[in-house]
This record gives structure tokens, sequence and C-alpha cells, in this order.
């Protein structure tokens, strides 16, 4: 008994002073990892970013169970860490039940909205993104037909290959589009040879541009295009360097952004949701010394208004995870 | 036969080895320019020097303990079950219907009709392959390890199409109603006045684990199933010459190995995140396994090596949070262990027992 309090007694003071010490921001990666090349990654570059710039010192963990979500939430609260943000959907239960116990800390998810005075929830219209290297796949390809990758079968990305269909009829209404998930477990985000043999498949079915929405396994995805002389179109980072001349565009979804700025803000994180898209430069498509000759001025025009249209409200692209359906036919 | 003594196997073999394992992660530590013993210490501090850390190791410990129990049961009657990750999938499967769709008034009802279903839903799951065994021949180690990916993408079916509430995200149910949550370790010790962390995930889970680990060294030593069991596990042959029918101790033991695999959902699923979600058993089915492998088979062997994964688990998770030491460090770790423990056991069985028998024939 007395053992047990002095222990107790001794933790709180420890979490006391800790709170005293540290004001460094923390971020935690959800249990993909911080090296996925992909979503968690680019978020990786934003805080280390941040601690370049600045010379600061920040925090990190890397889950690897379940309960370590709420654990490491209230451990990093403890000590004093502020702003602590995390990445993925998958964080917003867990962070509901934890933000009211710390209401000096403040919260940032990315993906995901959670309702809480002390929270920042940032989520992006990926729909948007994908609108627009729909239609730039539309008008790049020869056969008609383009295709789409996801990686693990979720919502997230069926909202992906959804705003890439509408893109693709927007500028071609008879053309085909093929979609494939990789697989139905966690696993599929880290499956190039899979991405690869997919592509393969996809390609004698006529596609000829392939959107990859699959993290680590979209980088067999780029390959295998490559490889057959054909284009592909990457995801999240801008991947138009790993196989010039080869890859149409990228899908940038500006985590990094994200995670760089809520560093930055520090403690004056503002609460609420923040939706980035393509007004706020959240999202968008790549166009550099890579893929300049892909994109021809004609199709670099047409895009560009697209995107002013969909800034200025006058084109509405679906959000599938709004009603779990999409208005368009994929096959 | 000479052989070493009991005590010496139980309790020397398994402490060298994970003296060995230790040893070697104290080199790896220091190898990337950690201090090896302030790790050590950190690792133990976190998860048994408070009641927060305990809260920890022992909901982890519970996760372990019935996945291992699974594993030994099926074990005694000669088949490896390496389906025990499938089974808990399953389970939890089992537990999301009977918490979401049955109105339960309170807890303990709740948990009574949650382990049922995931014992029947577990124990289904590893009734085919058993079946497969039994009557076909199909070698049980690779049906089981193939119902794992089978029960892993029909409950992601199930989370993305059935059960998730509209427009949610996240693959996963919705969350339990409130009558459903189980009491925690906290609650339950702050009836008696004595402090606990909370916020822990530790649960009332833990009791019904540690009942398991009673019940099973009962079926396995004190019931004629059990003797049926290890008969049968000892030789095949013989124990159809007694006249125990191989069909009938094989779909016996795999049934009651996948209810306790299936089991361990109830502890992760309804006592933690109050909702079914994917991947929800988290490897707890393989390092069942090693669990049971280094606990000997033995209900409260699997006891303790279940402790010692919790406390693994636990006081890696305090290392990566604490002192920056990354993830992978730490499953190379555990993964230490298992090797020593559960893989490399003969490493230091052997020499230990040609030590021993010279020691004795020095004697005699």
């Amino acid at each position: 008994m007395t053992m047990m309090k002095t222990t107790l007694g001794a933790a709180a003071v420890l979490a006391l002073s800790a709170v005293a010490a540290l004001a460094e921001p923390a971020i935690i990666y959800d249990i993909g990892g911080k090296y996925d090349k992909s979503f968690n990654e680019a978020a990786f570059h934003g805080a280390a970013k941040w601690a370049k710039e600045t010379g600061k010192k920040y925090r990190e963990f890397q889950i690897q169970t379940q309960a370590q979500r709420s654990q490491a939430l209230r451990q990093l609260a403890q000590m004093g860490a502020n702003p602590i943000v995390m990445t993925g959907f998958a964080f917003a239960d867990t962070l509901d039940k934890v933000a009211p116990d710390y209401p000096k800390t403040k919260f940032v998810i990315v993906d995901s909205v959670v309702k809480e005075p002390n929270v920042e929830s940032i989520v992006f219209h990926e729909e948007q993104g994908s609108y627009l290297v729909g239609m730039l796949a539309a008008m790049a390809s020869k056969t008609g037909t383009v295709g789409f990758i996801g990686g693990m079968d979720i919502p997230l990305i069926r909202k992906f290959e959804c705003g890439y269909a509408q893109g693709v009829k927007a500028v071609a209404p008879k053309d085909k589009i093929i979609g494939n998930m990789t697989g139905t477990t966690p696993s599929a985000w880290n499956d190039p040879v899979k991405g690869g043999e997919l592509a393969k498949a996809q390609m004698s079915q006529g596609a000829d541009v392939i959107f990859a929405a699959a993290g680590g396994t979209g980088i067999g995805v780029l390959q295998s295009m490559a490889d057959a002389g054909k284009l592909g179109i990457g995801v999240d980072s801008n991947q138009d360097y790993l196989h010039p001349g080869h890859v149409l565009t990228s899908m940038v979804k500006r985590v990094n952004v994200a995670v760089y700025n809520a560093f930055m803000e520090g403690d004056n994180v503002k609460p609420g949701v923040k939706v980035m898209g393509l007004a706020n430069n959240g999202v968008d498509y790549s166009y550099d010394k890579y893929n300049e000759k892909l994109i021809t001025p004609e199709m670099k025009a047409k895009v560009d208004a697209a995107k002013k249209e969909i800034i200025d409200g006058k084109i509405k692209v679906h959000d599938y995870m709004t009603d779990n359906k999409c208005p368009v036919q994929i096959d | 036969m000479e052989r070493m003594p009991h005590w010496a196997d139980v309790v020397l073999v398994p402490l060298l080895n994970l003296l060995i394992a230790f040893f070697l992660s104290g080199l790896v530590m220091w190898a990337i320019g950690e201090n090896p013993f302030k790790a050590i210490q950190i690792m133990v501090s976190g998860a048994l020097g408070s009641t927060y850390g305990w809260g920890y190791t022992l909901y982890y410990a519970t996760n372990f303990m019935l996945t291992g129990l699974g594993f030994a049961v099926a074990s005694h009657a000669g088949l490896f079950n390496i389906g025990g990750e499938g089974q808990a999938t399953m389970g939890g499967l089992g537990v999301a219907l009977m918490c979401l769709f049955i109105p339960w008034p309170n807890w303990w009802l709740a948990v009574i009709g949650a382990s049922v279903g995931a014992a029947v839903l577990g124990a289904a799951w590893a009734a085919i392959p058993a079946w497969l065994q039994a009557k076909r021949g199909s070698h049980i180690v690779i049906t089981t390890i193939m119902f794992n990916f089978i029960a892993s993408a029909l409950l992601n079916y199930l989370l993305v199409n059935v059960l998730r509430p509209e427009g949610a995200m996240d693959p996963s149910t919705a969350s339990f109603p409130a009558a459903t949550t189980l009491p925690s370790i906290h609650q339950m010790l702050g009836v008696f006045g004595i402090p606990f962390a909370r916020h822990t995930p530790a649960n009332v889970t833990l009791l019904l684990a540690v009942a398991a680990c009673v019940l099973v060294w009962l079926l396995i030593w004190h019931t004629r199933l059990g003797y049926e069991i290890r008969a049968f596990g000892k030789s095949e042959p013989a124990a159809s010459y007694a006249g125990i029918r191989p069909v009938r101790i094989t779909m016996y033991a795999m049934l009651i190995s996948g209810a306790l695999g299936g089991l361990m959902a109830v502890n992760s699923t309804m006592g933690e995140s109050g909702r079914l979600i994917m991947n929800a058993s988290e490897g707890a089915g393989f390092i069942g396994i090693a669990v049971a492998l280094m606990g000997r088979n033995h209900p409260f062997g699997v006891f303790l090596a279940a402790l010692l994964f919790g406390f693994l688990y636990q006081g890696g998770g305090e290392l990566a949070l604490w002192a920056n030491v990354p993830r992978e460090l730490v499953i190379v770790i555990q993964a230490l262990v298992i090797l020593f423990t559960g893989a490399l056991d003969n490493v230091v069985r052997m020499p230990l027992e040609k030590l021993f028998l010279r020691v004795q024939k020095g004697r005699a």
C-alpha cells in the first residue's frame, strides 16, 4: 500500500516536472510506420523540415499496438508536449476520449474529424486532386482505357478512385476505367510486386495510363509502366522524378505542409476543422521539369481551367465518402 | 533413463534462454549508441514500476494467456495450431455481433454473451481445419495458417461493407453500447479502496484468462478427455489401439483450442477498443505460440510466459516513448526473446543436459 502510494506520488511528481521542462511538439505515426514512403513519411518530412528550420527538437512515436494509441497520447500530453499531431483516421476514436482530459494541450489529427474544443482536424479534398489527374489521364491516353490501382480497400481510397473516374469521364465520357485494389489487409500498402503485376494485367486489358493510390505498392506500378513505355501517375508526394518521362503527374496531398504548419503554430493551433483542397494548396497535380514534356500546353490549360472552376464551386466533384457511392461506372 | 532434474527443465532452461536474449539485446542497444542498462531500467520501471505500467502489462498478458492456452491444448494432442490469429479474429466478430445486436442490461451478462459468441466463432473457425485434418489428412499447419488469411479477408469485407456505420471513415463497427463496457482493474480495485492507475486497458477479462488457465489445467490432467488428448498426442497408433478415436480427439482438441483463441477478443475488442476494428488480434495469435512453447504447454508456464511477453510489449513501448529508441529495435528485442525461448531452446538445453548427466555420473 505505502509502496504503491510512493510510486504513484513519484510518478505524479515526475509528470509535473516533465510538464515544466517540455513544450516540444510531438508527432505520432500510425501503424504503417514513419518510413512508409507515403502518408506517414510525408508527415515525417514536414516535422523534419520544421526541426531543420527552427533548430528545435520534437518528440515522435510510432505505435505498434492498438492499445498504444491512447497510451502514447496520454503519455505525451503528460510530458507536456504541445501540440500533439497524429497521422491517420484510426486515431479519431481514441482522441475523442483522450482530448477532454487534457484541455491545455492542443491536438491535431490528419485525415479525420474530431469535434473537441482543443482539437484541430485536418482533412483533404482528395477527390479534387484526383479529378484533375483523371482529366490528364484521359487526355494522355491513346487507347481510351485508363487504370486505377488502390492500396487497401477502404473508403478513403475509393474516394481517390471515384474522383479520378469523374475526371476521366469529364474529358472523355466514353473512356473505360479499370479499377483494382491491391488487397484487403494493411500489407496492401507495401506490396510493389503485386502492384507491378496488377499494372501489367490492366495494360493487357488496354490501359495505357494508370493512377496508383497505394503507398509503397505504387512504386511497383510506376516501375511497370515505365518498363512498358507507358504512363503512371504518382500519389501523396511528388513522384514525377522516379521515372522521368513515364510519370504523367502526381496527385500531391500535402500532409507535410499540414504537419509543418501545426508545428509552426505551436500552442496557437486553431481548433476546428481545417479542410485542405485545391483552393488552399492542400491537394494539387504536380507539374515540374520531369513531366513538362508529357503535359502539353492545351492539356495544362484545360486542367487549370477545371481547377479554377472547382475552386469557384462551378464544378462539384462528388465525394465518395459522403454516401459510399460513385456516380461513375468503374470496371 | 537418465534425465536432468525437473526443476532445471522448467526453471533453469527458460531463465538461461532469457539471459542470453537480454544479453544480445543489450549488445544491439550498445551498438546503436544507447545505454543498455538505462534501457533495461526504462523497460522495467515503465512496465512494472507503477500501477500504470502494470495496467498495460496485464492487458497484453491477458491476450497472450488466452492465445497461449489455445495453442497449448492443441499441442497436447500433437496438433500445431498456427491459426490462433484467425480464430481470435473470428472471436472478435463474435464479440461484436453479441455486443451490437443484443441489448444487454449490464456488463456481466454482456461479458457472458460476448464470451460465448467469441468462443463459438473461434471454435467454428478451428473446426474446419480440424475436420480436414481428421478426415482428409490435410496438414493442419497449412490449413490453419491459410484460415488466418481467410479470416482477415472476411472480417475486412464485413467491416468495410456491412458493419461500418454510414459515413464513417475507419473500417470498424460502431462503438458498443455503454452497458457493455467492462470494468477496468482501476474500478475493480477501487471497490476495495486500493488505488490503481486510471486509463489503463487492463480489465475484468484478466480474471477470465486466469480462470481459463485453471480450467485448462483441470481439463488436461484431471479429466478423461484430457488424458485421451495427451495419449493421442504422444502416440496416435497407441491411442487408437487403446480405443481412443482419432477423429473425435482431433476435433475436440481443436474446438477447445479455437474457443480459447477466440476468447482473446473479449479482452481486446470489448475491454480495450469498445468496438471491433481491423486487425484487433495484432499478432497475439502468433505470440501465443511462443508463450506456449516457453511455458512448456503447462497453464502455469503459459501464465508466467504471458506476463513476460506483456512486460516486453509494455516495456518496449515505454522505451520507444522515452528513449527515442526506434520501434524496429523494440521488435528486435522481442524477437530475440522468442527466438531463444522458442526456436533455439536446444542451444541451452542440450549442453545443460550433458552437464547434469556428467555430474550425476561423477557421483555414481
